[in-house]
């Protein structure tokens, strides 16, 4: 479990699960093409949305995120056929319990694209990056256990660096 | 030293006339009046009355207590017993109390489940089922025993007994030998749900035929009057093991079509709804097999006279 | 099986509302097979409560376990030296676990869960009643189909007039089901077993189900000394 480190209090954090044959390499050809979008977006790629545990979902806002989007391919283009169907299911269902949390479920959002379609992943990163400045910050900072006692040194939440995670050319806004 | 009180519906059907019985909602309120009222109403028209027990699982005012009104009233009543609120302590205790206050039919039922009423959250006791309670009556009737066994000492209770069969519900084939089991247990006359399907009705009496009922047990049809197209539709749609052929409905709501006041059209409406049942009851009295009818005018009892006088019934 | 559902979310905030270091302790056998109290659940519900306790200012101090069966004393006394620590235990097992650790441990056991039936795995996501515990069982009777447990009004002579055209029972408040005795006429019929239900069923005796009082089972022969 990490914790997030935020730069500036208004800079609003967002995790991004992106499945690796659509929305990560969409985000790659975002890079490529030199698309700009906020670097308040943090990728994180799984071999496919299916992968996704609704635990990764409430994981993240507890790590610090104030947004989270799961981005996989276009339904009926899913590489392991319905990965992203499930997904989707696991979405709705914890946005319903955000909802109840009063954490409200606007902060979660799932979309679907294909892997040429950079341009449109960029425009997801905006559109989710304003949806949640308009928020504002969850103010959640919460590590797994709160006691002092532990006294465990939590590594920084990931820029880039490490497996599995590719680091991916932006610009800065 | 009084007359014994004998089962009216009994001696009607023994006599082989077409016997007429109608159906009594009881009040959702302590008011004898309104019993007192629909006994004014049905009193010349029909050999035996039905009071309803917690009919749809709503509460009402008890059967038990209805019936003995009726019997004060010089009808013989039809106690309607369904085997959703009460254990069989009570049910045998509800037996002996009905004999006692003059009250010579009963109808065994199920009942309607609770989640249908007024009081969903309640517990449905179903401690016996339906043919379990014929059974004991007739037990406690012909052997003077309780179900636990033990010797009703004293006066039997002489019940009548009578069940109900849907012939309308699946398994169809199952049905006939579902009322030859009723026929089996105790039962000695049946009203059957409400007939619209005349055709799928001879099917049903046809198979009772075959498994030798028609000879051990009276067989009284359901019919109900319509009172609008709406309702119609919602029998055919929404109440599970009703029958509602299309043509009904059609009919119905071809008689209300052009007439723009609403009193009118309503009226038009209703005489249409109480043609329908009549000629269902002139087509039932042709089947061999069938004993009567049993009329359930739900809120509109004020039709029964009129169903069984254009009917050409009459009553002994 | 043994079939329940978590409660609703604010049920079980309202639950832990008074304490600050509670122990949430599922269950790996039922309810983590339907998927309501195993350790995925536990840890979803953890990060759940932590989320809105945290939203409401009022941190919460959870920790997470599951043990293999909350049902006996074997698996749940490794865990007592966490649990004394501990302000109240949310459990997530059936209520079998509540009551079992409300037995050994002197502190509040909340039930995270509404445990409901006996059932089966009808396929991933959907559990089905299927057994009602009278402990008397005539399933070689009916097929193996169970009219008390499957038929709303326990009917042993059924079916009842209710039955939709389409085979389905008409009491549907928990969805629609199909009826007992409809599946029990045709299964008997498959095994040629039909004269089953044309004799009469005599009436039940409740006696030896839940009516009776809470039951028990002794196996002289299994009981150790001391």
């Amino acid at each position: 479990m990490t914790d997030v480190k935020k730069m500036d209090n208004s800079e609003p954090k967002i995790i991004a699960f992106c499945c690796h044959y659509c929305a990560f390499a969409a985000a790659d050809l975002a890079g490529t093409l030199r698309l700009k979008y906020p670097p308040n977006v943090h990728i994180i790629r799984l071999p496919c949305t299916g992968k996704l545990d609704a635990l990764y979902l409430l994981k993240a806002f507890e790590a610090g995120a104030d947004g989270v989007f799961v981005a996989g391919c276009l339904e009926g283009s899913c590489h392991f056929i319905s990965g992203n169907l499930r997904a989707k299911k696991r979405v709705r269902s914890i946005q319903g319990l955000l909802e109840k949390l009063g954490i409200g479920k606007e902060r979660l959002e799932f979309f679907n694209l294909s892997s040429a379609q950079g341009d449109r992943f960029a425009q997801i990163a905006r559109e989710m990056t304003e949806r949640i400045k308009k928020l504002g910050s969850l103010g959640v900072n919460l590590s797994p256990n709160p006691s002092p006692k532990e006294g465990r040194e939590l590594p920084p939440f990931p820029s880039g660096k490490g497996p599995g995670v590719r680091s991916v050319e932006k610009e800065q806004l | 030293m009084a007359p014994a009180i004998e089962s009216n519906l009994k001696r009607a059907l023994k006599s082989k006339k077409f016997v007429v019985t109608a159906e009594c909602g009881p009040p959702k309120s302590a008011d004898r009046k309104v019993i007192e009222e629909k006994a004014r109403l049905f009193k010349d028209w029909v050999d035996a009355a039905n009071v309803t027990d917690n009919q749809t699982a709503v509460t009402r005012m008890s059967s038990l207590a209805a019936c003995g009104i009726l019997v004060s009233l010089g009808l013989d009543p039809v106690f309607q017993l369904t085997c959703r609120d009460r254990n069989r302590i009570a049910l045998q205790s509800d037996i002996l109390g009905a004999y006692a206050l003059g009250i010579r039919n009963v109808l065994c039922l199920t009942g309607d489940h609770q989640s249908f009423g007024n009081h969903p959250q309640a517990k449905g006791v179903f401690d016996l089922d339906s043919v379990h309670l014929i059974e004991t009556v007739r037990q406690m009737r012909d052997q003077g025993r309780f179900l636990s066994g033990d010797e009703l000492v004293g006066e039997r209770p002489a019940m009548f007994i009578g069940a109900v069969e849907n012939p309308f519900a699946p398994p169809y084939e199952f049905r006939a030998l579902r009322l030859k089991k009723k026929v089996e247990a105790g039962a000695e006359f049946i009203q059957t749900q409400i007939v619209y399907n005349i055709s799928r009705f001879q099917e049903f009496i046809a198979r009772a035929g075959d498994l030798g009922l028609l000879e051990r047990v009276y067989i009284l049809a359901g019919v109900s009057p319509i009172k609008t197209p709406g309702a119609a539709k919602y029998m055919r749609d929404n109440v599970p093991g009703l029958d509602v052929p299309n043509a009904i409905v059609s009919r119905m709501e071809a008689a209300g079509k052009g007439i723009e006041d609403k009193k009118a059209r309503a009226e038009a409406w209703r005489q249409e709804g109480i043609k329908i049942c009549v000629e269902l009851i002139q087509q039932l009295r042709e089947i061999k097999g069938v004993a009567g009818v049993h009329i359930m005018a739900i809120e509109w009892e004020e039709a029964v006279p009129e169903i069984v006088q254009k009917a050409g019934l009459k009553i002994q | 099986m043994i079939v329940a559902d978590q409660k609703p979310i604010e049920e079980i905030l309202q639950m832990v509302e008074p304490y600050r270091r509670v122990l949430f302790l599922g269950c790996q056998s039922c309810v983590a097979v339907c998927m309501a109290g195993g350790e995925k659940e536990v840890g979803l519900l953890a990060a759940a409560v932590r989320l809105a306790r945290k939203q409401q200012g009022r941190p919460i101090e959870i920790t997470e376990g599951a043990v293999k069966r909350q049902c006996d004393d074997e698996f749940n006394e490794p865990w007592r030296k966490t649990i004394e620590q501990q302000e109240a235990v949310l459990s997530l097992a059936c209520g079998v676990g509540v009551n079992k650790l409300s037995e050994r441990f002197d502190l509040p056991i909340l039930p995270a869960l509404n445990t409901k039936f006996f059932g089966e795995v009808e396929r991933q996501g959907i559990w089905t009643e299927v057994c009602a515990g009278c402990g008397n069982c005539i399933l070689h009777l009916t097929g193996g189909i169970c009219p008390i447990a499957r038929c709303a009004k326990n009917l042993l002579n059924g079916p009842c007039g209710g039955v939709r055209a389409d085979g389905t029972c008409e009491v549907s408040q928990n969805g629609p089901h199909p009826c007992a005795w409809v599946m029990i006429y045709e299964r008997l019929g498959r095994l040629n077993q039909r004269k089953n239900i044309e004799n009469l069923f005599a009436a039940k005796d409740w006696s030896s189900g839940r009516h009776g009082g809470p039951r028990r089972r002794i196996r002289e022969d299994m009981l150790l000394e001391g």
